[in-house]
């Protein structure tokens, strides 16, 4: 089991092969369906994003409320896939990697290789074991999507498999 | 005559959400544990375990054990000797629906087909009634995730396809679907009927307690072969490969045209959640 905190560096990305588990503590953000649609708007645009993409790991992710005394309610990730035709562009801005689940298209392994960056898989359907491992939750972008909205995390042990690699690395293959 | 206020009816709904969106079924809990005690994969054996720790702590801290709360399904089989008093039926569902989803702090996932914008209060509920015989009312009240949903199919089977065909067509669904609808998973599969209704016979079958077998032999030898077929396909766990991709198969049936064969195969994640009740 291996033990990392965020920010990664890019020698650290490298050590990561496909099917490692690992425990992830630090600062993550969330973004869904809606949220990247509103990203991609933004970057169409040139507006600057509300947030700093550079070096972010987001999680593909959309909440249950929180119970008064809690950081968050359950938090389990979403399917990756639906998120295919937005993640090659982000990580081309300096994303640094993603935490979804399922496997992710083969434009996204190219450019996870390109960018050393990663993408972690995280337990589909454990909602409130990562919704527990939350230790602070703020809203930092588009609160009218609710759920889908973009909140920064900080999270404590994460229980994560490598699932695609900056190497070509695939636990799916 | 059995009178019944729908308020009894709203209670009910409250009640099985509240309980549904925390707590796995009994069967799922059990085959979750069977699939970690016989798993080799390292990988997957990690997810399973995860998977069992996850459920233990929604109960301890009464949250929801995935965070897709689903929309709610509900079904209500109503004895033709119950007459229903006060409020309509489903306004009674969604009332229960709307105070369970905001009490339990449940995510609000369901929203307009066409604009996305979300309808706040995770109702409308699917709804479902029949008439049945008898003055009881049977609740069947299930979240249902999408993941797992979006991965669904629909066939409309060439007869001489046959049970061959069926069979394929459930494996092919549980294969192209891959790591993506959360395996292990619970698959529903509806035989004959028609288009709308063999969607439903799918649903239905997912209501089942996972392991149970159809009462029609032939139909109980096609969940055998489906689900050995399904965990020879090598998906595993989250994809991660290993044992079990499927927990069980179940199948409902209903008579369907000389011409037709539809073949509906309704993906369930592993968070099998589903309460029923009777009134």
């Amino acid at each position: 089991m291996i033990e990392l905190t965020l920010p990664l560096t890019k020698e650290q990305v490298k050590e990561l092969k496909a099917g490692d588990s690992v425990l992830l503590s630090g600062v993550i953000l969330t973004a869904r369906d809606c949220a990247h649609k509103r990203i991609m708007e933004y970057i169409r645009a040139g507006r600057p994003l509300p947030f700093e993409l550079k070096d972010a790991i987001i999680y593909y992710a959309g909440p249950c409320p929180a119970k008064p005394g809690m950081a968050s309610g359950s938090c389990g990730p979403t399917t990756s896939a639906r998120m295919d035709s937005f993640a090659p562009a982000l990580l081309d801005l300096g994303l640094g990697g993603m935490i979804g689940k399922g496997e992710m298209c083969g434009e996204v392994a190219a450019a996870l290789e390109r960018n050393t960056a990663v993408y972690f898989a995280a337990i589909g359907g454990a909602g409130a074991l990562y919704g527990n491992a939350i230790k602070t939750s703020e809203c930092v972008a588009f609160d009218d999507l609710l759920s889908e909205a973009v909140y920064r995390l900080e999270v404590v042990k994460f229980p994560l498999v490598v699932a695609m690699d900056c190497h070509g690395g695939n636990i799916y293959r | 005559m059995r009178i019944v206020n729908t308020d009894e009816i709203e209670r009910a709904v409250y009640r099985a959400a509240r309980h549904a969106g925390v707590n796995l079924t009994t069967s799922c809990r059990a085959a979750l544990e069977s699939a970690y005690e016989s798993e080799d994969d390292e990988a997957a054996k990690f997810a399973l375990g995860t998977l069992i720790d996850n459920s233990n702590v929604a109960v301890e801290k009464c949250m929801p054990v995935c965070q897709d709360t689903g929309m709610a399904v509900v079904i209500l089989e109503i004895g033709n000797e119950v007459f229903l008093e006060g409020k309509p039926v489903c306004e009674a569902v969604n009332s229960g629906v709307r105070a369970a989803y905001s009490d339990g702090y449940f995510r609000k996932s369901v929203c307009d087909p066409i604009t996305r914008k979300n309808t706040a209060d995770n109702t409308p509920a699917a709804i479902h009634t029949e008439i049945v015989s008898g003055d009881k009312i049977t609740l069947t009240f299930m979240p249902k995730g999408f993941g797992s949903e979006n991965m669904s199919a629909l066939y409309m089977l060439k007869p001489a396809q046959g049970v061959e065909g069926i069979i394929d067509a459930i494996v092919e669904t549980v294969k192209k679907a891959g790591s993506r609808p959360c395996p292990p998973v619970y698959v529903g599969v509806g035989i004959g009927g028609t288009f709308d209704g063999c969607a439903y016979l799918a649903k239905k079958a997912l209501t089942r307690e996972i392991g149970s077998r159809s009462q029609r032999d032939d139909i109980a030898q096609i969940e055998e072969e489906a689900l050995k077929r399904i965990n020879n396909l090598n998906i595993g766990c989250q994809g991660f490969h290993g044992k079990t991709t499927a927990l069980g198969v179940s199948c409902e049936w209903a008579p369907t045209h000389i011409a037709g064969l539809p073949v509906a195969v309704n993906i369930q994640c592993h968070c099998v959640r589903c309460v029923k009740e009777v009134l």
